[in-house]
């Protein structure tokens, strides 16, 4: 009787246990199937709100404009067809805000009924014209035709460098800059917590004795428990200042500010990791430098760091994931400005600090909240490649 | 038996060859913390001699090993009285620098611990850390360690594979030519074949018994016909006591503690 209890017990464990880690699993994989979903339906979406259209001369030869010579045009960057391949007509520009300037009430009709015609007869008239109308005012019997928008490319995506995805009537994809802001940041952090780190680790492993180690350790713990936030404000109120009277900035919400923030976040994972790899140099190997004559330094330089170096590159690398994910304090110190940083002293901005300040802004299932989600698939991508290549370095050390 | 007493009576030392010893021990005491691990020991180790120190496990020997180049100072609450001789020199006294002691003090450990470098970076380690970084000179003492170390036609083509290549019982050997390339005045052997195959351990007592021309040893080992077959003195340890100290066959046909004769013959240990 007891007996089987106990099995009809081991069974709804068994049940418990089995179904925790479907759902689990599941619950990782559906995030990762909705991240994509999202974020795939911006490639091969044309850049442009459904509901306008563009509409060329029926004399114009240029098969289809790219947002980004949509944006040189309205910027007049771009004055005449033959600098997209077309013929020589400087481009007119003609949006319905234009209409006053070329015709009068009475023309069009107290209710706007002659339109179309007018329109018509401003297409056919003009070679270059170029008309960025909403659905509802593009004639019925065009005299012109629509001009087709190049669709968004994950190559145009990936190497684009203007980040503008909220500007009418051409939002700018490309989020080189922000990738660049984020490698920029990430590497700048681990320059400086990896030295720092690395000497926390030796010292500890190495140098510190029981008693001070079981000091420092939780100091290191409880760092590692700060909340983001938390930085973000110490950076923004103590470092952003400091920096910008040091260097004599206009302003010191910089690349720099953001390394040194995220070089402080990622030392407890760097000092753990390396310091727990330092500590698998067996003793004897040790002990054989030390019985050689060799001082605890040199011990330390040509024995023990290079037996952990797999362990201390796996933790530099596990410093960068952090550094690359962060979000929040990197979004309130770096300043945020989408363009590709030249040093480490002007403002730069992040992918994780993009979205988390963006997507509120964003329309559900519009461009821009699917550009969010790319972006979401490309910090994603980065991570995997990070973790992936530490657990690499991991089982080759095992070998 | 003293120095002191030779320099007293100058008539004696005509008699009898004054000995000299390589080291040393002179009342030791060594204590972990509260535990006394090793009770007043003197014992001499005599110059191109092997010395073998047997005992159970716990008996100290291995600890008394480590006195002569001072690795027990790398344990937290050790403390250490007495005097222990090298070269007639207390290492123990006040100014001594340890690491500059132990480049006259080779190690060969209980398994074999090469460093994960090549061949030939492990014989060079020790010239390196010590600021020798001749290159010619280097090339030669590497080969003339494993020469001595009976290694060298083993490996004279693969001198920059990783040492990890090697078998336990080469790179043992290996070990021993890396204590030998800092020409130490005395070996220190810490049960060194008690992780090899029989054939690699026959190799290696070959070697200890071709080292003593040139070299002082103290080999700690478990076993006794290995005490026996590369030993000329034996120590015979228990519970941190020096039991008995003799010339090896002496002691093996006729030990004088019982103690001795029930550990030689096997009856406990």
């Amino acid at each position: 009787m007891n007996r089987k209890r106990l099995k009809i017990f081991e069974k709804v464990f068994g049940v418990v246990l089995f179904s925790s880690s479907t759902v689990t699993s599941l619950t990782v994989l559906f995030i990762i199937v909705f991240l994509f979903n999202e974020g795939i339906g911006l490639f091969n979406s044309t850049p442009v709100e459904k509901k306008y259209q563009f509409i060329v001369s029926n004399n114009n030869t240029v098969k289809e404009l790219s947002s980004k010579q949509l944006k040189d045009i309205f910027n007049y960057d771009i004055t005449n067809w033959k600098q997209l391949g077309g013929s020589n007509d400087s481009i007119l520009l003609f949006t319905i805000n234009d209409l006053s300037t070329y015709f009068t009430d009475d023309e069009l009709g107290a209710n706007f009924e002659y339109l179309p015609s007018k329109i018509n007869e401003l297409i056919k008239k003009n070679p270059g014209i170029l008309a960025y109308l909403s659905d509802k005012y593009v004639p019925e019997h065009l005299e012109g035709h629509v001009i087709p928008l190049t669709k968004i490319s994950i190559k145009d995506f990936v190497t684009g460098t203007e980040w503008y995805p909220t500007s009418e009537p051409a939002p700018q994809f490309g989020v080189l800059p922000l990738i660049l802001g984020t490698l920029w940041v990430s590497f700048g952090a681990i320059l400086i917590a990896l030295p720092l780190g690395l000497a926390t680790a030796i010292f500890m492993a190495e140098v510190a004795s029981q008693r001070l180690r079981n000091i420092l350790k939780p100091v290191i713990e409880l760092l590692a428990g700060i909340p983001s936030v938390v930085y973000g404000f110490f950076g923004l109120v103590v470092l952003v200042p400091l920096i910008q009277q040091l260097f004599n900035l206009p302003v010191g919400e910089t690349a720099l500010a953001g390394s040194i923030i995220l070089g402080i976040m990622a030392l407890p994972t760097i000092i753990t990791v390396s310091e727990d790899a330092l500590r698998t140099t067996p003793t004897s190997l040790k002990e054989a430098s030390l019985a050689l004559g060799a001082t605890r330094w040199q011990t330390i330089t040509r024995v023990t760091v290079p037996y952990a170096r797999s362990g201390i590159t796996a933790a530099s690398i596990l410093g960068i994931g952090r550094a690359v994910g962060e979000t929040m304090a990197v979004l309130m110190v770096t300043g945020n400005a989408g363009v590709i940083p030249h040093t480490f002293l002007q403002p730069v901005r992040t992918i994780p600090a993009t979205i988390a300040a963006e997507l509120g802004e964003s329309s559900y299932g519009g461009l821009h909240f699917k550009a969010l989600f790319a972006l979401g698939i490309l910090l994603f991508l980065i991570t995997l490649i990070i973790n992936t290549s530490v657990e690499l370095i991991k089982s080759r050390k095992r070998s | 038996m003293t120095t002191t007493e030779t320099i007293n009576t100058p008539h004696v030392s005509h008699m009898h060859k004054v000995e000299t010893f390589k080291a040393e021990a002179k009342g030791v005491n060594l204590y972990y913390k509260d535990f006394h691990a090793l009770k007043d020991i003197s014992l001499p180790i005599k110059t191109n001699q092997v010395t073998a120190l047997i005992g159970p496990s716990g008996c100290g020997k291995s600890t008394f090993l480590r006195l002569f180049n001072r690795m027990n100072d790398l344990i937290d609450g050790v403390k250490i009285t007495g005097e222990v001789m090298l070269e007639e020199q207390n290492i123990y006294r006040k100014g001594i620098v340890v690491d500059e002691l132990r480049k006259s003090v080779g190690m060969v450990f209980q398994k074999p611990n090469p460093f994960p470098k090549s061949i030939y970076e492990n014989v060079a380690y020790g010239l390196r850390v010590n600021g020798y970084d001749h290159k010619d000179s280097i090339d030669e003492i590497v080969e003339r360690s494993l020469k001595q170390a009976a290694l060298w036609d083993e490996v004279k083509d693969k001198l920059k594979k990783s040492a990890y290549e090697l078998s336990g019982g080469q790179q043992q050997r290996l070990c021993i030519a890396r204590a030998l390339a800092i020409e130490p005045s005395l070996i220190l052997m810490d049960e060194p074949a008690s992780a090899l195959d029989p054939l690699s351990t026959a190799k290696i007592e070959d070697l200890i018994y071709e080292l003593k021309n040139k070299y002082t040893i103290i080999i700690v080992t478990h076993n006794m016909q290995q005490a026996g077959r590369v030993s000329d003195y034996t120590a015979f340890f228990y519970l941190g006591e020096l039991i008995e100290y003799d010339k090896t066959k002496t002691m093996f046909i006729n030990p004088q503690n019982i103690k001795t004769q029930n550990y030689i013959t096997g009856r406990f240990g």
